[in-house]
């Protein structure tokens, strides 16, 4: 049997007189697109942050591919990298230099090779040199994406990735989710969006008021409604939908 | 070996900010230079400080509100990034916890030095003489990276504790006034009773004495253990608190 890439056994937090987390069961397996559901507060960044060794749980354990997160943060460190809440850049140096800047702390060999390559593979060559105070708040979010990427990790945490982004900064973080996980890495990522968790992931966990309610497939999860009634309603598009189809016509046009 | 690679690697990280934006150095350096200006042609005429040339007496005191002044830096620098969310992602991965401090600590120490260079190569244009030898411009270079150091560890605390920018940076004006109830600019003799007895027992004055005997090529006598004793009484303090704070930072 192979070790779940992540674990939580009846996890609990207080943050002083408030419980965040009244006992958070969680299986990850490896190579899977993970997603924690849950509305603000409901506790996921608080899971994310114990499982990334930033915070120490009160009870329960947490493991992220078979190492303790309190026993051996530096094993789990290792293994892992996480993507906050918010882009966490440095914003006077350029894009390439924040790359290299992880890829050396992280001690990869030929670090700015490292950089150039996930520079072309987030289509931010071209920005390279500029100072991140520049970019656009979707290449912010792609660059802090790829400098999770550096050094290969094996298991990914998203905190709520696309949030505070337009419509076209989140279809970009889903294609790049979506590649990193036909990569084989495996993703937990943390969403407050139904549908940002029906188009990634392969399991869903909805976490409530510090608790597991429900998970398994989406599938799984539409099993536990009653039967699907067929209705005949006119399909009318959405705002998004009518917003990037204008926007791609005119960026086509551009193109041209 | 890991975490002396790792200080090294995020020392060059803000010392890149600093040479991005050269105005952090440049405004360290002004207003004490400022104050220099003003004091000596302004005020100096006026003052009997019981020595021939006023910009040796004053510099000491000077150098030490620039220092004052260029360690809130290292408090705003700290606060962005924890606010930023950049210690968060340094604390995920695999690099030792004390470099993310110390890179900080060590920029501040070579910019604040760079500073106190310019200050002093203004001040020799204005008339700044001294006689004296090479180890005594060591000690004074030692008692300066100590006072430095001391500070540094002292801004850390509000770097890492502030709720706003400004509360990050503002703590560092009190420090900055300290200087003018002292030997400094003038004499202590002259001042009523208690706030002499404050001026000389705080630890700018054995600072700026010590700093003035060895540059004057005087034996700096029982002064420079007062100096080096506060210097080392207020970072030990400093550090102190300032890795109690640390703990509670995720």
């Amino acid at each position: 049997m192979t070790v779940a890439a992540v674990s939580t056994e009846n996890l609990k937090k207080d943050f002083k007189d408030t419980s965040v987390l009244k006992g958070v069961d969680l299986k990850v397996q490896r190579g899977e697109i993970f997603a924690l559901l849950g509305s603000n507060g409901a506790g996921k960044t608080t899971t994310i942050n114990i499982l990334s060794t930033l915070l120490k749980p009160d009870s329960g354990s947490a493991t992220v591919c078979g190492f303790d997160t309190v026993g051996e943060p530096e094993r789990v460190r290792e293994k892992i990298s996480l993507t906050g809440q918010f882009a966490a850049v440095d914003g006077i140096l350029t894009g390439r230099e924040n790359l290299v800047l992880v890829a050396r702390l992280r001690a990869v060999p030929n670090p700015t090779q490292v950089a150039d390559s996930l520079l072309r593979q987030f289509g931010l060559a071209d920005a390279a040199r500029r100072r991140v105070d520049t970019y656009s708040g979707g290449m912010t979010r792609r660059l802090d994406i790829a400098m999770s990427l550096v050094g290969t990790p094996e298991v990914i945490f998203l905190d709520e990735p696309t949030t505070g982004l337009d419509p076209e900064g989140r279809l970009e973080v889903w294609k790049t989710v979506k590649k990193l996980a036909d990569g084989g890495t495996t993703i937990l990522l943390t969403t407050q969006y139904l549908d940002e968790a029906e188009q990634l992931a392969d399991r869903i966990a909805i976490l409530h008021d510090g608790r597991i309610i429900a998970s398994g497939t989406l599938h799984e999860l539409k099993r536990l409604f009653p039967p699907a009634k067929v209705e005949y309603i006119q399909k009318q598009p959405t705002l998004e939908e009518i917003f990037l189809a204008i926007v791609g016509t005119k960026a086509a046009e551009v193109d041209r | 070996m890991k975490s002396v690679r790792d200080t090294v690697i995020l020392f060059g990280r803000s010392m890149r900010h600093i040479q991005r934006s050269p105005d952090t150095i440049i405004t360290v350096a002004i207003m004490p230079i400022m104050f220099m200006l003003l004091f000596v042609y302004v005020f100096g005429g006026a003052i009997h400080a019981g020595t021939g040339n006023y910009v040796n007496y004053l510099l000491p005191g000077i150098l030490l509100i620039a220092v004052a002044t260029g360690i809130s830096y290292t408090a705003v620098r700290i606060f962005t990034d924890t606010q930023k969310g950049i210690v968060a992602r340094l604390h995920s991965m695999p690099v030792a916890r004390s470099s993310v401090l110390w890179g900080h600590v060590l920029t501040s120490l070579v910019s604040n030095a760079i500073s106190l260079v310019v200050i002093m190569l203004v001040a020799f244009v204005m008339g700044f003489r001294s006689s004296a030898y090479p180890t005594a411009w060591l000690a004074v270079a030692g008692i300066l990276a100590l006072f430095t150091l001391a500070l540094t560890w002292l801004a850390v605390i509000p770097g890492l504790t502030a709720k706003t920018i400004d509360g990050a940076s503002a703590f560092s004006y009190p420090l900055i006034f300290l200087p003018f109830i002292s030997s400094a600019f003038v004499p202590t003799d002259t001042m009523p009773t208690p706030v002499r007895a404050f001026a000389e027992h705080q630890p700018v004055t054995a600072i700026v004495n010590t700093l003035r005997s060895l540059l004057g090529g005087q034996p700096a006598g029982t002064d420079i253990w007062t100096a080096l004793a506060w210097c080392t009484g207020i970072a030990v303090v400093a550090y102190f608190f300032a890795m109690r704070a640390y703990k509670r930072v995720p």
